[in-house]
């Protein structure tokens, strides 16, 4: 930058709020930061998730306690891993609607060949792989033949939820040693917290989500599709590659929170886990991400996740009230969040 | 540079069709490393589509492609960037939601243990961007600069791979004058180290002054390759448009002979201290029927922001607008276009042309909005009105059905001023219709204006050049910082005179800002360089004096 400091006099240049000629006060970065379309949303589902586990722990009685936090991870698990995988699709710009259906098929899937006597070691990767070529599939299906992504999701959609009754009508109760085990099992952390195998699975997911968007070629790509598709494209990048990719991982995500959701529930149900594709999407969006794509965060998704939680929570607590109130409160911070992006984005221009 | 006899490019026989348009037809084409050599044609010569071939982004129908002696077929623009061809196209594309390092490096970040070294990223786009004299945040997002720094972003991107051919495709369209003299010092340094740097402009002085050989194209197919320094410009521009030079001197004659006839010079609008915190300070304008006023000033000054009130695009929060001596409030397009208001944006891209619409269906949108979707116009009147459009504005391919992404720049400008002529505006505003288009298409538009103009239409007329406002402009107001500081009849106006105004408005003349306009000129002053007439020679513009009745 040395050369800078001998350049010809000329007005300043700098273009954008982060410039270093400008002198801007706190107020202003903290403005500036609110309204970017990349860190604003996240902050305020940040802020949110805090003003709401405050206004739970000040309301009820053992609200603020480090198990309730974590029950949230217990309870939430599967749904994060669904969260992480379609952050990948909706940075790209689409949206996988297949996610709940396919939960439900890995949940047949796995009890039912449970049942007949397979070994778990054998039926978890089985189940992996087939979701991931579902996944495949599903993006071959976008990018060969340009069909829409809600299109080609919603008949993965069908397909899966039709594939459930295939297989058994009725729900099949697992009673395989390793998946109990699995089930009940927790993990102590000390002042009488515990967590389950499950979240430590989430964990590890969302830390290679992390890794993989913020420093490798493919996740950058994945933002990169997000903010202009034919741009990438003259850019050099793997658009293709990187597009089908996308609906691989969130397949792999969508089986892996199926094993997951198995352990929590022990049983396969083909009518289970019906809308959590909207669940899934409602985290996403709440927790940052554009829906058009290009900018958002996997960390972002799990708070999202961690909000509709905390609500859930909220409302077990109140005790009186139906637990469909929930949908009510996240159908209104939805619409909340979706505006509030709007007015933040439009400020900025 | 070892054999400088072997050309690092070369192109032969190339061909490509697209649906309905034959884009390339048996094109040669070559380039030598250490040269920079300029691609030459009106728009919709197939320059564009040429670019493409060689960077990989089209399939070529026809004809072979050697880089550096060796036969290449580029399936895409990994493979060409990859055997080193590095390109900058002319609408800026990068991604406005990474940052500025990431736009830069994309594609072949800095890893260490098979993840990206952020860090050696931003040092390594800082040392790129301070080589361009850019003074940004490495790692600030794209979507927060200007254009011309996102251009120069691009060129910074371009010139980091180790190039043997680099293309610059327009790449001075959105810079000014500091920062395309900048852009030239890379250009010829890159030029020393061996580069071979094809370099696509309008701007005649610009290809005059940095390129050494040019190659000309018309109508998709090959005219010839000339050294700059034995092609005169006005031979030049006669081999680009293939037609005697008649269409410019035609004007001057036309411009003086363009009266606004005095009795029907009713104000049509008049925009009484009208403006928008953050766009434009409250101004007045009255425009009279049948007159054009030019809005000069420089990028940012206001000029597309005050057009954008007029047009009903934004809402102006002080002032008042009358039409036809009523009071009126325009909040949408859609309103001013029943006042026969209509608003020409310089965005034709993204604000302008449907791309996947074919060139009917463009010419005919604005009309059937505003009959209404449950009366559509019969075919056989939309097949009329797109027929005698095509043929008034000379529009190329004259083919109804094709698709208007198809179509070049200058073009798909003809179908964008069709659209809004099928409603026959009282008040047409062109922002920056002639940006980016070429010498041919640019005097068919300005010629166009003048027509509409006599025949009662009142033209709200804007332009980066200076010539172009004061060849075609009855009054010229000027703009500058957001705040109207001139409106002057333009009778005997000049380049320099206007240049001042734009400069400093006010009365203490800053002298360095003033010297930096007066570099400007050679830029802008294109099209005067071939119109052999002398503006300043022309007749005085008729009187229409702002302080005569009609206007008040």
């Amino acid at each position: 930058m040395t050369k800078l400091l001998d350049a010809p006099q000329r007005p300043a240049r700098s273009g954008g709020p982060a410039g270093p000629a400008q002198r801007q006060g706190l107020a202003r970065s903290i403005r500036s930061l609110l309204t970017s379309p990349k860190y604003g949303p996240v902050i305020v589902t940040a802020v949110l998730f805090v003003a709401v586990f405050v206004i739970g722990g000040v309301r009820y009685r053992g609200f603020f306690s480090g198990q309730v936090f974590l029950n949230l991870l217990v309870d939430n698990s599967y749904l994060i891993v669904l969260a992480v995988g379609m952050t990948f699709v909706i940075l790209t710009g689409g949206i996988d609607l297949s996610v709940g259906a396919v939960v439900a098929l890995s949940g047949m899937i796995a009890a039912s060949l449970l049942q007949s006597g397979w070994s778990p070691g054998v039926v978890i990767p089985l189940i992996l792989v087939l979701t991931s070529v579902l996944g495949l599939l599903v993006g071959l299906m976008i990018h060969v033949f340009k069909v829409q992504p809600f299109i080609a999701t919603l008949a993965a959609m069908f397909l899966a939820r039709g594939l459930c009754y295939v297989i058994s009508q009725n729900s099949i109760s697992i009673t395989d040693e390793t998946f109990v085990q699995l089930a009940v099992a927790r993990i102590p952390l000390g002042g009488g917290m515990s967590i389950t195998p499950s979240v430590i699975i989430a964990v590890v997911v969302v830390a290679v989500a992390v890794w993989v968007l913020h420093a490798t070629r493919f996740g950058r790509t994945v933002y990169a599709i997000g903010g202009g598709e034919q741009s990438g494209l003259l850019m050099g990048l793997p658009v293709a590659r990187t597009k089908v990719l996308v609906y691989v991982i969130s397949g792999f995500c969508s089986g892996l929170a199926g094993v997951l959701f198995t352990f929590y529930t022990l049983s396969g149900y083909p009518l289970t886990a019906i809308g959590t594709e909207l669940d899934a999407i409602a985290a996403v969006v709440i927790g940052g991400t554009l829906l058009t794509g290009g900018y958002g965060f996997v960390l972002g998704s799990v708070l999202g996740v961690l909000v509709l939680g905390v609500i859930q929570t909220i409302i077990t607590f109140e005790g009186t009230l139906s637990s469909w109130w929930t949908k009510i409160f996240i159908g209104a911070l939805l619409l909340v969040f979706i505006i509030l992006q709007k007015v933040l984005t439009a400020r900025r221009r | 540079m070892t054999d400088p006899a072997a050309p690092v490019v070369e192109m032969r026989g190339i061909s490509i069709e697209f649906p309905g348009v034959k884009a390339l037809d048996g094109v040669d084409f070559r380039m030598f490393p250490g040269e920079v050599h300029s691609l030459m044609g009106e728009n919709g010569a197939g320059k564009s589509t040429l670019i493409k071939a060689l960077t990989g982004v089209y399939g070529i129908d026809a004809g072979t492609i050697t880089l550096s002696g060796e036969h290449v077929s580029f399936s895409g623009p990994a493979q060409a960037q990859a055997a080193g061809i590095s390109t900058v196209y002319q609408e800026v594309n990068l991604l406005p939601n990474l940052s500025v390092a990431e736009n830069i490096m994309l594609g072949r970040e800095p890893r260490r243990l098979g993840a990206i070294d952020w860090r050696a990223m931003r040092r390594r786009s800082a040392e790129l961007l301070g080589g361009l004299n850019l003074d940004i945040d490495p790692g600030s997002l794209l979507g927060d600069h200007s254009l011309a720094v996102q251009q120069l972003i691009a060129i910074a991107r371009a010139i980091d791979v180790n190039a043997k051919v680099l293309i610059l495709d327009e790449p001075t369209s959105s810079l000014d004058t500091d920062e395309v003299a900048e852009l030239f010092r890379v250009i010829r340094s890159l030029k020393e180290q061996g580069v071979a740097i094809l370099f696509v402009s309008h701007f005649l002085d610009q290809v005059y002054e940095i390129c050494d050989r040019l190659t000309v194209l018309r109508n998709g197919k090959l005219v010839g390759e000339y050294l700059v320094e034995e092609l005169l410009r006005i031979d030049l521009v006669q081999k680009m448009i293939g037609k005697e030079l008649t269409v410019l001197d035609d004007l001057e004659q036309r411009a003086r002979s363009v009266v606004v006839d005095e009795s029907d010079a009713a104000t049509f609008v008049n925009a009484s201290k009208l403006g928008r915190r953050g766009g434009i300070q409250p101004a007045d304008l009255p425009i009279a029927a049948g007159e054009v006023v030019g809005l000069a000033g420089l990028l940012g000054s206001g000029r597309t922001e005050f057009a954008r009130l007029l047009g009903g695009i934004d809402r102006a929060d002080t002032g008042e607008l009358t039409i036809r001596g009523k009071a009126t409030k325009l909040r949408t397009p859609r309103q001013a276009i029943s006042h026969r208001i209509a608003f020409s944006s310089e965005n034709r891209r993204d604000e302008g042309i449907v791309g996947d619409l074919t060139v009917r269906d463009n010419i005919v949108l604005a009309l059937q909005a505003d009959r209404g979707w449950f009366r559509p116009i019969p075919k056989k009147r939309q097949d009329e009105l797109t027929q005698s459009y095509i043929q008034t504005l000379n529009i190329r391919p004259a083919n109804p059905d094709a698709l208007v992404r198809n179509l070049s720049g200058g073009n798909q400008q003809k179908v964008l001023l069709a659209r809004w002529l099928a409603i026959a505006p009282r008040l047409l505003i062109l922002d920056e219709p002639t940006r980016g288009i070429d010498i041919g298409a640019k005097a068919e538009i300005q010629k166009l204006v003048f027509t509409l103009a006599e025949n009662g239409m009142s033209v709200l007329f804007i332009s980066a050049e200076l010539e172009e406002v004061l060849r075609l402009s009855h009054r010229v107001v000027v703009l500058r910082d957001r705040r109207v500081v001139a409106d002057l009849e333009n009778d005997g106006l000049t380049v320099d005179a206007l240049l001042a105004l734009i400069a400093d408005g006010s009365v203490e003349a800053d002298a360095a800002e003033l010297a930096d306009a007066a570099e400007l000129a050679p830029v802008t002053a294109s099209v005067t360089s071939v119109a052999p007439a002398d503006a300043a020679a022309s007749a005085p513009q008729p009187p229409t004096d702002p302080a005569s009745g009609g206007r008040a």
